[in-house]
């Protein structure tokens, strides 16, 4: 909507095209704009030409190795990162998706307790993601839960983390489903939830499932908060459940700075281009989403 | 606006149903309640062993080194890790603001829908990238870099990871101002055209003014983003706890400090574990004053029009 009017506010002839400060201005943006894509370009250069050394079959059957880097792979870390992503996905999706829909739709925006989430889902957001580590270090790993460092743990903090950036994206999807397929519904006859349920959500699914992907791939990447829930140690074995000891990819691709020789940097970048790959392919996933099933109402 | 529309019907599953829901939302809430409480918890043990003021305002921090029992060998002066943190902050204000704001004048005011479509999906990139893939990059690839320009002595400086976190803020400080921008209402730049002025002068005149609290709460957001980032820091500053706001020296953040200790070994119950307790209340504090500013500003821009 905004587009169509600003679109609109783009005259044909914006003023006197010659002057010469305006087109310096211009240009100055146009760089802004090329530096930041030229500096992405240069980062993802840089991983592929060292990663793509080392970026076989190793790297994802076998276990690191501090004597054997050059044959070494992040195979635990791989399946790590499948139980804890897994696992976070099955704690943050129904509980965002459920908050969400209070928040968009039952909630009444004038009473002070909505109001009180609504500016605490906000600002934590944009909570550092090393507290949320304290936080559950705190109550989950030691304190009244205390299961250990184990890959639930990471999942528990993984789940906080992401939980307000799926409440607010899915708020967003919410809100794009116009307000005549409620009215529809509930004049039909239809209970609110029937409503919500029948109506609401599935007009909504494809801009829930693109949130939901952004938000896991940031998940997925994220290693602060599990530095703090154990994920830091070195395993070679297989993780294979929620209570297992674990790590992860970003983990394994931090415990792997401090080596010095050069076979570790190798397959610490040929672990980068596989996450990197990954990411890219949820993103491209997430982005097909969108304009594949966006609704014009 | 739904709860405008009510149903008439009411039944007990409906009432479970809302009440399930509101559990659910009403978790946030218990989730900031949860860090204050982890946070503030192991404080009174911290400071009835180091003064808060010598906390607050010491120019030393050993906090790793020494026996490990002994909170008496120690300094536990905070400033290095709050100026190393506002050091490498200021270093990725540097980049983030003037290409953020630029990109974001750009994609508002100057390109099509078309180039925007394009654009924005390679920002959302930019900002996907895992942090700890931009620490490795400025430790292995932008230093040597800047290495021979700026004549870094180590290897570990705050020059290239507060750079490289810049870049990483661009699309939050761009994408966010954008917003803001494409908010101001069509009519104030048509006013402006018809004066006569052209898009450069609408765009720094007209939008950038009427847009500013939008603007400043983009950039409060990336100064807290900044603050609070651990991994580029942790990789690539160097874990050493130097007051120096020479931005080739290694230093150590806050958030360093607290990987540092986490990825080591800090038996429970010893001074450091706590520390790391009382630096993660200060971050959070910080951040916190910050989120709640810009949350404030962009409110006021919402009203505006």
């Amino acid at each position: 909507m905004a587009t169509a009017t600003l679109a609109a506010a783009r005259p044909i002839l914006g003023g006197r095209r010659s002057d010469i400060r305006s087109i310096v201005f211009a240009g100055i943006l146009w760089a802004c704009l090329a530096a930041a894509c030229t500096f992405l370009f240069f980062v993802l250069a840089v991983i592929v030409d060292k990663g793509v050394d080392r970026f076989d079959a190793n790297l994802v059957n076998r276990p690191p190795s501090t004597i054997r880097p050059a044959t070494a792979g992040v195979a635990p870390a791989i399946y790590g990162t499948l139980w804890v992503i897994g696992m976070t996905a099955l704690i943050a999706l129904p509980l965002g998706i459920a908050a969400a829909i209070y928040l968009e739709e039952y909630a009444n925006p004038r009473r002070w307790y909505n109001r009180l989430i609504e500016v605490n889902v906000q600002n934590l957001a944009a909570v550092p993601a090393i507290i949320y580590g304290i936080l559950t270090l705190a109550f989950v790993v030691r304190g009244p839960i205390s299961i250990g460092a184990v890959a639930l743990a990471g999942s528990i903090a993984l789940a906080l983390l992401i939980l307000p950036v799926i409440i607010i994206t899915t708020r967003e999807a919410l809100r794009a489903v116009p307000v005549e397929i409620r009215a529809g519904s509930l004049a039909l006859g239809a209970t609110r939830w029937q409503t919500v349920w029948r109506q609401v959500l599935p007009a909504a699914v494809p801009g829930i499932a693109t949130g939901s992907i952004l938000a896991l791939s940031r998940a997925i990447g994220e290693a602060a908060p599990l530095i703090l829930v154990g994920a830091t140690t070195f395993i070679t074995f297989l993780p294979d459940g929620p209570l297992s000891r674990y790590t992860v990819l970003p983990v394994q691709i931090y415990n792997l700075v401090p080596q010095d020789r050069d076979a570790f940097r190798d397959l610490a970048y040929a672990a980068i281009l596989l996450l990197i790959i990954i990411l890219l392919a949820m993103n491209a996933l997430a982005i097909w989403l969108r304009n594949r099933y966006q609704h014009r109402w | 606006m739904a709860a405008a529309l009510t149903a008439h019907r009411r039944r007990v599953g409906e009432r479970v149903i809302e009440a399930v829901l509101f559990g659910s939302a009403a978790l946030s809430v218990l989730v900031t309640a949860g860090i204050v409480v982890s946070l503030l918890a192991p404080l009174g043990t911290f400071f009835s062993h180091v003064n808060p003021f010598e906390f607050l305002f010491g120019t030393e921090w050993t906090a790793a080194f020494g026996n490990k029992a002994s909170w008496d060998d120690k300094k536990w002066g905070v400033l290095p890790l709050v100026v190393a943190t506002f050091m490498t902050t200021a270093l990725a204000l540097l980049v983030a603001v003037p290409l953020g704001l630029g990109t974001a004048m750009l994609l508002s005011e100057y390109a099509s829908r078309r180039l925007r479509r394009v654009l924005k999906p390679m920002l959302e990139i930019l900002a996907g990238v895992p942090t700890v893939v931009y620490g490795f990059i400025a430790l292995t690839a932008v230093t040597p870099l800047l290495k021979p320009l700026f004549g870094i002595p180590e290897l570990y400086n705050m020059l290239a990871p507060g750079l490289v976190m810049g870049f990483m803020i661009v699309p939050t400080i761009a994408s966010l101002s954008e917003d803001a921008m494409s908010a101001v209402p069509a009519a104030l730049r048509q006013g402006s055209f018809a004066l006569g002025a052209n898009r450069m002068k609408t765009t720094l005149r007209v939008v950038f003014p009427a847009a500013l609290s939008g603007i400043m709460a983009a950039i409060v957001l990336g100064i807290s983003r900044a603050v609070g980032e651990t991994m580029i820091m942790a990789v690539a500053v160097g874990n050493l706890a130097q007051l120096t706001v020479d931005p080739r020296q290694p230093a150590q953040t806050m958030t360093a400090f607290i990987a540092q200790i986490a990825s080591g070994d800090a038996p429970v119950g010893s001074p450091v574990y706590y520390s790391l307790f009382a630096v993660g209340a200060l971050l959070f504090v910080i951040t916190f004053t910050m989120n709640l500013a810009s949350i404030r500003l962009v409110r006021k821009f919402r009203q505006a029009y």
